[in-house]
């Protein structure tokens, strides 16, 4: 059975279908679910795709966290189902609690669309399992608010437990401790601001986002419960 | 029932960094301001509010700030009932 993925469209969303297309062709059968629904689908994953929900009125994220599909997407990741939100997605994980800290504006105030590399800081993780620690992923960034932060005690704990997943070679935005994506504490829930969907084809400049998407679907249960 | 108009000042907290207000304060000296300091940026929100008294109004306002209207993790507000 191939690994089944959601992926949730909010007003705004603009990155979904990239997301899609990614997943699917490495072997996913992929869902889109309109935020408006208050179930999900029977899905291994879900995706929080980049873009500007609800136009990122108030704050990024902000209102998209009280869309109804977010109750049902809480529920999967406190029953353990792999979630990940990417830029936007991860503005929105924030914002729901279900990962610590708040996304700033770039330090440098300036909308960041630019490749980035991204050295990979733990690799035990269903996200990042296909890479090993210390590799360097080079995958684009895209966005204003990318500038993560939380106060110092969140910051010693997500180290304490080796939940800085992806860190930046080189900081772009002034994110706190180059922190460029983090998962809780349990592992199924995975934000980060770069793009690893734009990054799965030689055509677009690398395929290192692909090892973070295979990775997701090496760990889907579908597959690893399959015969 | 009563109708209160009110008013929240979303800031960033002390010690965090406001990209903004930094700009703006570098732009000030470009037109002839100089000796500017501390610039910050935040957002100004009116609402009006039923509520059987002032406190509930405030009550209520407070526990808006705390759920959607500020970002408690990066942002402190100030809520001023009238």
């Amino acid at each position: 059975m191939n690994p089944r993925v959601g992926v949730v469209v909010f007003p705004g969303s603009n990155c979904d279908l990239d997301a899609q297309k990614a997943f699917r062709d490495l072997g996913a059968d992929v869902v889109s679910v309109w935020h408006d629904e208050e179930t999900l689908p029977e899905v291994d994953v879900v995706v929080l795709p980049g873009g500007f929900a609800h136009g990122d009125y108030l704050r990024t994220g902000a209102i998209a966290r009280f869309s109804p599909i977010m109750d049902a997407v809480r529920s999967f990741a406190d029953a353990g189902g792999l979630l990940i939100g990417i830029c936007n997605g991860f503005q929105i994980l924030c914002e729901a609690g279900l990962l610590p800290g708040a996304l700033r504006k770039n330090a440098g105030l300036k909308f960041l669309c630019k490749w980035v590399d991204l050295r990979v800081e733990n690799a035990s993780t269903p996200f990042t399992n296909a890479a090993s620690p210390g590799d360097v992923l080079r995958i684009p960034i895209n966005h204003f608010e990318g500038n993560w932060y939380a106060e110092p005690d969140v910051l010693d704990e997500l180290k304490a437990n080796d939940q800085i997943v992806l860190r930046y070679v080189d900081n772009p935005n002034g994110s706190l401790d180059d922190v460029a994506g983090i998962c809780n504490p349990e592992r199924n829930v995975f934000g980060l601001m770069p793009h690893p969907e734009r990054a799965c084809e030689a055509l677009l400049g690398s395929t290192d986002g692909a090892v973070i998407l295979r990775s997701i679907l090496a760990s889907s249960p579908s597959l690893v419960s399959a015969p | 029932m009563t109708k209160f108009d009110a008013v929240v000042n979303v800031l960033l907290k002390p010690g965090i960094s406001d990209p903004q207000g930094q700009t703006i304060e570098r732009a000030l000296p470009a037109l002839g301001y100089e000796g500017v300091q501390g610039v910050r940026v935040g957002k100004h929100i009116e609402l009006s509010v039923e509520a059987s008294s002032e406190e509930e109004a405030y009550a209520r306002i407070q526990e808006m700030c705390e759920r959607l209207l500020a970002n408690p993790v990066i942002e402190s507000y100030e809520v001023t009932v009238s």
